[in-house]
């Protein structure tokens, strides 16, 4: 099964870079470490997954880049092809002159129409190409004008194009102290957008990945080339085959499809954030050694407390007596403990048949509309990823988000309140009318995740 | 890629020119090793072959540089200063195609400026921008250079802003604006500021106010660093803001240190649209990010590092001290005291080989030390470029929007008045076809209402505003 990426912006191209160059060599690592057939077939799925083969036998990447100023493509394509171990197809780009201004209004209102048919027929081009879409994965930031303005456009075109196909929104959230001064309002805007075209919203957070980097990878001057492998990781570990139904080899179930039906169960609830476990620089590596129930002990803790890393997490929280039928009030109660919705553990690596994920299954952790069982499910694959010799990954809809996600609203509501920028938006055709439904989509979604 | 055309007006504004088109070059030439015309060039630049002759259509895409013509319209209604660079080493970069001139001057009058000269060459003008941007695959912006103080750059220079917008509406307008000090030497020079500030602040995308004194102190205080520092504190050569060894100009001439520094803003405020980054920052980022309300688009500009110390054994401390100095009041170009103002928005554009982390660590701290509105705690806009400027291994252009640009504009009311309330001088300007009185009662209450209009922010400041009421969801 094949999934078609689509990069837009400069975030989305830089990530979307990364997470190639991840699956890439994982695939090729497997296949060199583990001759026999289970190797041969983790690489086969994995390279067709995200790359198709050319007449010249060279690897092209099943990927879009669109941006609407040419210095990142030319990068990312120069690079690719000077990597040796695959490229981005002829003629899969798309870009402009001039960038949007870090403004949503100019990406959604004026470059999407105007680009609309140019980027829609790359796309239509690279999905008539597999033999069966698994989805769309498109990869953008929130905070800027191009990914999130003409990504969220996009995602509306390909919606009405493609309605039975699944839809995956990759998003970058900005620094929360600010690397866009409007980044608030961009935001506010793509989110409320995005939640009625999308089927899932997996999200990494600029601020807690910087942190791994620092804490656990021990990179003293951290670069966003340092970040985006880190997201690429994550990410590359949700996607790379692994079996969906129980036994360790088969990889031919569609990712993206089970991923949905899995977690993103109710149109309310579409934010998915990922927490992954070890995290180590490849120095320390060698030395290291883990285990099952190590790791997942880790992991459950980390999902209870959420925190996104293995280091610092507060194992003071614990899990709640159940709840008996009990009313829901309003208010966030006890913040401290990240009640999920679904949750899927993604387990790679040695002696996988070994790791008991039953602690996962405790009703505590989860809302009481659905049962434990159909809340968690558990996917596995026999073959090591990305160098650790064991790694689990855990995608969870739960209030993980929550709090990221209300801060953000309420800086942009200060702001909307003082009016500030907002002429720049109505100059392209965002009104305040657009600002106040988004504004209250979003305190919709807030109001559900907090009452879960 | 996008492209810029450089629109210099009046005597300040083309020798201002001079030293940025001289500095472009040297900086292109020392990044540009292969002599391939790049897009980079291309922001400012036209590749020309001179050779043949048929006419316009020669420009060459690609390939090595055969000759490079600056993308510039040169304005000024006496020819010295025109004709001075046109016989210097700029002479190739520029045609006559580009030039505006005429013979007498303007006299330090903005209404000769503004309302003879302005329709009198209005067509000369607009055509000449118009050619300049018809080489252009897509422009993006116009940078006018000029002084607020003069006759022609001022006067002229806004009514060339008011063609810009009209004609080119699409495209933004950047203005680099030298204001005149209260010792300046032009009497009516705070007349003719006001009334160009009218202009400016309508008409305008963003204005970079610099001033003479600032400039001044800038330069004196690398001087003494070069002169009289500590031994072993020996200033790397052509590493100085102020130098412009390296490039194509000969001899220096006065005001060409101050200039050079006004020339390297310009540079800075670009390199992050021409060249690489991990965070990249065009220029319609600039006036998105920076201009929360329509009018109040006055960013105060700040450079560092002034110059390098030639030591190599500098601690990795230099990084963090750069930052600390771009929000010191030594390296601001305009006077004025952003820390104890309110800030609306701040924008960090940061070259050379430095990282994200760097960034945020410098930003965590120093934070607590600026005062920022309560809608906007986390006003920071920031960008990446690779590239750093010649002679340096990093640089930092701070560019923020503060209130304290309203005591300099107070002062600036404040001449105005002396002189109004007296009358001196009105009957040069009444002569003027056209000028009435009605125009100085406009402009001088157009500065009141921008004043005003800061005033209500710096009001806020310091008071705990109360977070405005979320909207409640039924449940």
């Amino acid at each position: 099964m094949s999934l078609v990426t689509l990069n837009l912006g400069q975030c989305g191209n830089q990530v979307g870079q990364e997470l190639l160059n991840v699956v890439s060599n994982d695939a090729f690592n497997a296949q060199k470490n583990c001759p026999g057939v289970q190797g041969k077939t983790y690489y086969a799925c994995a390279l067709d997954r995200f790359f198709r083969e050319e007449q010249t036998g060279e690897l092209a990447a099943r990927a879009v880049l669109i941006d609407m100023e040419p210095k990142v493509i030319n990068h990312a394509i120069a690079t690719a092809a000077k990597s040796d171990m695959w490229k981005y197809g002829d003629g899969s780009y798309f870009c402009e002159k001039q960038g949007s201004g870090n403004n949503w209004a100019k990406g959604f209102c004026v470059h999407g129409p105007q680009h609309e048919e140019a980027v829609v027929e790359l796309v239509r081009r690279e999905v008539e190409r597999c033999d069966r879409l698994a989805g769309i994965l498109t990869m953008m930031s929130v905070a800027g004008g191009t990914g999130s303005g003409m990504g969220t456009y996009i995602t509306q075109c390909l919606r009405d194009m493609y309605p039975h196909s699944f839809i995956l929104n990759h998003l970058t959230w900005p620094y929360s102290t600010g690397e866009v001064i409007v980044q608030n309002y961009n935001s506010v805007l793509t989110l409320s957008h995005l939640y009625q075209l999308s089927d899932g919203m997996l999200v990494h957070e600029n601020d807690s990945v910087h942190k791994i980097c620092a804490q656990l990878m021990n990179i003293k001057h951290i670069s966003f080339s340092d970040i985006n492998k880190i997201i690429a990781h994550q990410l590359g570990s949700v996607l790379q085959p692994a079996d969906v139904r129980g036994s360790q080899s088969d990889y031919s179930g569609n990712p993206v499809g089970d991923l949905m039906s899995s977690l993103a169960c109710h149109a309310e609830y579409k934010l998915l954030s990922l927490s992954a476990i070890p995290h180590m620089s490849s120095s320390s590596l060698a030395y290291s050694s883990f285990t099952w129930p190590g790791l997942l002990k880790h992991l459950r803790q980390m999902l209870i407390a959420n925190a996104r890393m293995e280091e610092g997490i507060d194992w003071q929280v614990c899990v709640p007596p159940v709840r008996q039928g009990a009313e829901r009030t309003g208010e966030i109660k006890q913040l401290q403990f990240n009640t999920s919705l679904a949750n899927l553990l993604i387990l790679r690596g040695k002696d996988v048949s070994c790791a008991d994920s039953g602690a996962f299954l405790h009703p505590g952790l989860y809302s009481s509309w659905l049962p434990p069982e159909a809340a968690f499910r558990t996917w596995s694959s026999l073959m090591p990823f990305n160098g650790y010799e064991k790694s689990a990954t855990l995608i969870s809809n739960s209030q993980s988000l929550l709090q990221p996600l209300n801060k953000m609203v309420g800086k942009a509501w200060n702001m909307f309140a003082s009016r500030a920028y907002i002429h720049q938006y109505t100059k392209y055709g965002i009104s305040e009318e657009d600002f106040l439904d988004s504004f209250t989509a979003l305190e919709q979604v807030i109001s559900s995740y907090t009452c879960l | 890629m996008t492209q810029s055309i450089i629109v210099q007006v009046g005597q300040c504004g083309n020798q201002v020119g001079c030293r940025f088109w001289d500095l472009a070059l040297r900086e292109h030439a020392h990044v540009n090793k292969k002599g391939i015309y790049d897009e980079a060039l291309s922001n400012f630049f036209r590749n020309v072959d001179t050779r043949r002759s048929d006419g316009e259509n020669n420009d060459i895409t690609g390939g090595k540089i055969r000759s490079l013509k600056a993308r510039a319209v040169l304005i000024d209604m006496e020819e010295g200063v025109v004709n001075e660079i046109l016989q210097g080493p700029l002479r190739d970069v520029f045609d006559s195609t580009q030039l505006v001139t005429d013979v007498s001057g303007s006299g330090n009058n903005w209404a000769v400026g503004h309302r003879i000269y302005g329709p009198a060459c209005q067509e000369q003008v607009v055509e000449k921008v118009r050619r300049a941007a018809e080489h252009c695959d897509s422009l993006q912006c116009f940078f006018l250079i000029h002084s607020m103080g003069g006759g022609t750059g001022s006067g002229l220079g806004s009514y060339v802003l008011r063609l810009l917008e009209d004609e080119f509406p699409e495209v933004y307008r950047i203005v680099t604006s030298v204001y005149p000090s209260a010792e300046d030497d032009v009497i009516t020079s705070p007349y003719n500021s006001v009334l160009a500030m009218r202009e400016l602040s309508e008409r305008a995308d963003c204005v970079l106010p610099v001033d003479n004194q600032s400039l001044v102190e800038i330069v004196n205080k690398i001087r003494y660093m070069s002169h009289q520092g500590k031994p072993g504190h020996v200033i790397k050569k052509d590493s100085t803001i102020i130098s412009g060894q390296g490039g194509a100009g000969g001899a220096e001439k006065p005001f060409d240190a101050m200039n050079n520094i006004v020339a390297n803003l310009l540079l800075n405020l670009t390199s992050s649209a021409r060249f690489d980054g991990s965070l990249n920052m065009d220029l319609n980022e600039i006036a998105m990010n920076l201009v929360p309300f329509p009018r109040l688009h006055y960013l105060v500009p700040s450079l560092t590092p002034l110059y390098t110390l030639a030591d190599v054994n500098v601690p990795p401390r230099r990084l963090d001290q750069m930052f600390t100095d771009a929000f010191s009041r030594d390296h601001q170009l305009i006077r004025a005291d952003p820390k104890h103002s309110l800030y609306l928005a701040c924008a960090l554009v940061v070259r050379g080989n430095v990282q994200v982390s760097d960034l945020r660590r410098n930003i965590e701290r120093l934070k607590p030390s600026l005062p920022f509105v309560s809608w906007n705690q986390e006003g920071w806009k920031t960008s990446l470029c690779s590239v750093p400027p010649v002679g340096h291994a990093h640089s930092l252009l701070a560019l923020a929007n503060n209130t304290c640009v309203k005591p300099t504009f107070l002062e600036l009311k404040d001449r105005f008045m002396k002189l109004y309330r007296k009358k001196a001088h009105l009957h040069h300007y009444l002569h003027v076809e056209g000028m009435e009185q009605g125009c100085f009662t406009e402009a001088i209450s157009s500065l009141s209402s921008l004043i005003e209009e800061y005033s209500q922010l710096d009001a806020t400041k310091g008071t705990l505003t109360p977070d405005a009421p979320r909207l409640t969801i039924a449940t």
